[in-house]
């Protein structure tokens, strides 16, 4: 495997030196969700599922989608998520 | 009595080749090791180990090639580098060693002491744990979502700069200076030279940088407290004594602003173990509820202004010694006074600025720093007055009737008890107020930096602490 830039941990090294994601939320209910749809092909239809599922169990559910599944999303669409909800879905499939 | 002699040489080295008949004469024997360090074919005879890693030529300390080292018992009992021909037959106990060859050659430098190998060596012998980075992330970016920086970009700290930096240290970089609050963990020579790589410092301003911590360490400081409190302070670092001049600091023009490096990284240097090594960040343990901008950085040094004791002397250091002196400060207020000349009506003017410090009504709660400028300091040299009269003047300015200060008088309610109106009250503790010179020729204008409002025995005091080298 190739690897990057070799660096000497600065902390107190109480933490595993690999990112770990954030703890997930013990329960959606009351949390705002955004769906991100990328805008491939019956993506949406997953995410009605999954929406449904979110809403079951209390969430409210925010929908929003890039304009094209080729590029990154754009930067406002990204903070405008951020500033709209506490969770957010995002996936890549095909 | 076991003997043993390790010889190294390398083969870019116009002194090894020159005595290649002594290392033929050598190699047959049985207690002699023949290290090459970047040619096994050099010298052309059987049995050269070659030092591949120059991991061997490293942790026999060699210097200069070629060298000759004696072991008994496995202890070294003799070393010469270089050709010496009289060192070497005694050593090595042959009188007719390398007769034909001249008295004296001195050798080259070995590869083991030189770059990048000399930093690659010193960086294996470190103990911080290595973090190896995605190789399609940003160098910069990846710093930054590990949460390592201030804000502010900062340097990768690769073993190799990390094995630079401590070059700038004689101490161990294994060697504990306390625990870092909040987390209280160890922290190490090594960590502080990590994080001083990251804040941007030179190898030379890493014993100030270790100092500054040490004194950040000391109970009086009280730096858990002062990272913990809501209020606006950090760390201030005063540096004072000539080696403030030597790394290159500045105490004149812009002292406390922008634009020089020590000044700008030693502060940092310390604010960045307090993050990473000890834990505190903002809205962490930090509850800053404002905080100051110099909580990235707060450093400058004493200007050495003849006429006035210095912080060294000031702290029954001798005058020329080296020293940090810390200080919980907030941000810095500036005080114009460009009509006076003569020391008490500049006094009046600093005791105005220095009553708002904190609040116009609070007392005896926190410390200041002044910082006098040139020009405001001359008032006061060619009265003759020195640092203590201005201070006692100042206190005696400072001193209020409690009616003044009660809760209710001039209309706020921030105040001293009612009980307390016909006492009269300084405005800061014994020892709570302290001068110091830096700053450019021109302009009369001086700097209240006011503290954290727990200062002394429930809180912080001002702290110096003198820097290693």
């Amino acid at each position: 495997m190739s690897t990057g830039l070799v660096v000497m941990d600065p902390t107190g090294e109480s933490v595993p030196a690999a990112r770990t994601p954030l703890p997930l939320p013990a329960s959606v209910a009351g949390k705002v969700v955004g769906l991100l749809d990328i805008s491939k092909p019956r993506g949406d239809v997953f995410l009605d599922h999954v929406e449904g599922k979110l809403k079951a169990a209390g969430a409210e559910v925010r929908r929003y989608s890039k304009p094209t599944f080729t590029r990154p999303a754009p930067t406002a669409l990204r903070q405008q998520i951020a500033e709209e909800c506490d969770l957010v879905l995002e996936a890549l499939a095909d | 009595m076991s003997q043993r002699y390790v010889v190294v040489v390398k083969a870019d080295c116009p002194t090894c080749q020159l005595i290649t008949p002594v290392l033929e004469a050598l190699a047959p024997r049985e207690t002699v090791a023949l290290w090459s360090q970047d040619d096994p074919a050099f010298p052309a005879v059987p049995g050269v180990q070659h030092d591949v890693t120059l991991k061997a030529s490293f942790d026999l300390g060699v210097e200069i090639v070629p060298a000759l080292i004696a072991f008994s018992d496995e202890e070294e009992v003799a070393r010469c580098e270089g050709w010496e021909r009289a060192a070497w037959q005694s050593i090595l106990e042959d009188s007719a060693l390398g007769a034909e060859l001249p008295a004296l050659r001195p050798g080259c430098a070995s590869l083991s002491v030189t770059p990048p190998h000399s930093e690659r060596l010193r960086a294996e012998r470190l103990a911080a744990r290595r973090v190896t980075l995605g190789q399609e992330e940003d160098i910069q970016e990846a710093l930054f979502d590990r949460g390592w920086s201030d804000g502010l970009p900062v340097v990768p700290p690769t073993p190799e700069r990390v094995a630079r930096m401590l070059e700038g240290t004689t101490r161990d970089p294994a060697e504990v200076l306390g625990d870092v609050p909040p987390n209280l963990v160890p922290v190490t020579v090594e960590k502080v030279a990590i994080n001083a790589v990251l804040a941007g410092c030179k190898p030379e301003y890493l014993p100030v940088v270790i100092a500054a911590v040490e004194a950040a360490l000391l109970p009086p400081f009280c730096m858990h407290g002062l990272l913990a409190t809501t209020y606006f302070s950090g760390p201030m670092v005063v540096v004072c004594g000539p080696l403030a001049k030597a790394i290159g600091m500045n105490s004149q023009g812009n002292a406390l602003g922008q634009g020089n490096r020590a000044n700008a990284t030693i502060g940092r240097a310390l604010q960045l173990v307090i993050r990473n090594v000890g834990g505190g960040r903002p809205q962490g343990v930090d509850r800053a509820t404002l905080g100051n901008p110099g909580k990235y950085t707060f450093c400058f040094a004493e200007d050495g202004d003849p006429q006035w004791s210095n912080l060294n002397e000031d702290a029954g250091l001798p005058r020329n010694a080296n020293s940090v002196t810390l200080f919980a400060a907030d941000g810095v207020q500036g005080i114009v006074d460009q009509k006076a000349r003569t020391p008490e009506p500049l006094c009046r003017s600093f005791a105005e600025a220095l009553k708002v410090v904190s609040h116009p009504k609070m007392v005896q709660a926190a410390d200041a720093f002044l910082v006098v400028s040139p020009e405001h300091a001359r008032v006061f040299h060619d009265a003759g007055w020195s640092k203590e009269t201005v201070t006692k003047t100042l206190r005696d300015y400072l001193t209020r009737p409690g009616q003044e200060l009660i809760r209710g008088a001039g209309g706020m309610e921030e105040g001293l008890p009612p009980a307390l109106a016909e006492r009269r009250f300084e405005k800061f503790r014994e020892g709570g107020l302290r001068l110091v010179r830096a700053g450019g020729e021109a302009g009369m204008f001086s700097a209240v930096i006011g503290g954290w409002g727990a200062s002394g025995t429930i809180g912080s005091s001002p702290v110096t602490h003198e820097i290693r080298l």
